[in-house]
């Protein structure tokens, strides 16, 4: 797979750690949370088969955390995002 | 009609016309007792036992395809019992056991092969680590024996002993570890169960589940609604996929997973050995070809193909241990999805809903537990309580802290 990486351009997937589900940028409240939410956050997962927006680290690269829209049926790749940008549309701070 | 010698010989000088089907195609009745989802290895276990050790008279199985056209038909058919934990060993233990009375069990020829099962050692913490993992199988009735550097030297000569970096130190040996046909298992417990009067229902995909007040009453089919007391779920890799009509989220993410087959060859490897310091899984089947693999590709994937990156590891492992592999020609790969569960160990439980039942959550490591999986199964459908060996394998431990984590690495499927 070759992930187009917003800064630099097309690069080898085998440069990337796989963290998981995207979902997982979107914490629960550690005020309000209940043991369930932590739960269901930690172990959970929709795992669906066709678009998936998932993180990828560029470990090998230059360490910035993304958000790939993938499809898990073809591998296909139609999104590339850098995280702390998604992450900041959904109202965190950083 | 039972499978034996004589019937062999009678048949070839008959002109082989006294065969008949293995198994009927029947149509789907209105309502079974039982309905299991899914025909692979694990599915038609469970069926076998329910009607031969539970007595279950009204047990259909449903296959969206053929039965063992999933992860039974395409993985690297390696038994073993070679755990650490509480939780495992036992159960993997009871598999192998299964596994060794499996034939006469099903009067059919699985080709079980006990030729050994060797991990190489490749450093003092590891022969620490591993020798703590044979003690604990000796513990719970397996068979476990160390081998240091001559023995291996003695059995395994053609391995690399002179790598700098990954010296071979020992080796951890489970002599009654070895391998499978993989395809009999399918079929030979398809047709025990048959036979002991389950429907076994191809070409007919579950689209969804019937659930009123909380119970399950049965399952919408492309052949139309099957009512049923109670429905068990067995379709290691789909699970996500199917349990999601349930209206349920699991634990559980979907990973490719790829192996490859060489050419085949004279008899060159004594049974199955493992590398210690990468992740390589070799042996040789009996038509000749090697059989091995290696990591996931570690994404989410339902592909049922994987990427290069994986094959060069694969076979750079290979080379480490082995270098005479790479003067074997490949000659083909493939890749299956593996239920990649959030602490690396299986899950056979009831669910929330009442009537329906899971069986998933294998990783790459459910070929080896399709006799105890399908025994653990059915007792869980017929008696509604966990089978004694199969009672750490439960969807609350993640609530509960009691996780089942072999390799100690978090809720990060793809590092198990």
């Amino acid at each position: 797979m070759i992930i187009n990486h917003p800064i630099l351009g097309p690069r080898d997937s085998a440069e990337f750690t796989y963290l998981g589900d995207a979902a997982m940028i979107d914490r629960p409240d550690p005020d309000t949370a209940s043991p369930q939410d932590w739960h269901d956050y930690a172990y959970l997962r929709d795992n669906p088969a066709g678009t998936h927006r998932e993180l990828w680290w560029h470990e090998g690269g230059d360490r910035s955390w993304l958000v790939i829209t993938r499809n898990t049926l073809t591998h296909e790749i139609s999104k590339v995002e850098i995280a702390r940008d998604v992450a900041r549309k959904m109202g965190r701070s950083k | 009609m039972r499978y034996s010698g004589f019937k062999v010989i009678k048949e070839a000088l008959t002109g082989h016309k006294g065969w008949a089907p293995a198994w009927r195609d029947p149509e789907p009745q209105p309502h079974y007792d039982i309905i299991i989802i899914g025909g692979g290895g694990h599915g038609l276990a469970t069926a076998h036992y329910l009607a031969k050790v539970y007595g279950e008279k009204k047990v259909a199985v449903i296959e969206k395809g053929w039965i063992g056209g999933g992860n039974v038909g395409r993985n690297t058919t390696i038994i073993r019992s070679n755990y650490l934990l509480d939780g495992n060993e036992p159960f993997y233990e009871f598999s192998l056991k299964l596994w060794e009375g499996l034939e006469q069990d099903l009067n059919y020829n699985a080709m079980v092969s006990q030729r050994g099962i060797m991990n190489l050692i490749h450093s003092d913490a590891q022969r620490d680590a591993f020798i703590r993992r044979g003690n604990a199988m000796m513990l719970n009735g397996a068979d476990a024996e160390y081998l240091d550097l001559d023995q291996i030297k003695k059995e395994y000569p053609f391995l690399n002993f002179n790598d700098a970096r990954f010296p071979i130190k020992g080796g951890l040996a489970q002599r009654r570890g070895g391998t499978v046909r993989h395809d009999a298992v399918a079929w030979g417990y398809a047709r025990s169960a048959d036979s002991r009067g389950v429907d076994i229902i191809q070409n007919c995909e579950v689209t969804g589940f019937k659930i009123k007040n909380g119970k399950c009453l049965g399952v919408e089919t492309s052949k139309g609604f099957i009512g049923a007391n109670r429905v068990g779920c067995a379709v290691a890799g789909s699970s996500g996929r199917l349990m999601s009509k349930a209206g349920m989220r699991l634990p559980i993410e979907s990973h490719v997973l790829q192996a490859f087959v060489s050419e085949g060859l004279k008899p060159v490897l004594p049974g199955v050995i493992t590398f210690g310091a990468g992740h390589f899984y070799v042996s040789q089947s009996d038509k000749g070809g090697l059989v091995f693999g290696g990591d996931l590709d570690g994404y989410n994937s339902y592909a049922q193909r994987g990427n290069l990156p994986v094959v060069e590891d694969v076979c750079e492992g290979g080379m480490a241990i082995m270098p005479m592999i790479g003067r074997a020609r490949l000659l083909r790969m493939w890749g299956g999805i593996m239920d990649m569960s959030m602490d690396g160990s299986p899950i056979i439980d009831r669910t929330h809903i009442d009537g329906l039942y899971f069986n998933g959550g294998w990783c790459y490591g459910g070929f080896k537990a399709t006799p105890a999986s399908g025994y653990a199964f059915a007792h869980l459908l017929a008696r509604d309580a966990p089978h004694p060996t199969a009672t750490a394998y439960r969807f609350n431990r993640f609530e509960t802290g009691h996780m089942i984590d072999e390799k100690g690495m978090g809720n990060q499927p793809n590092l198990h």
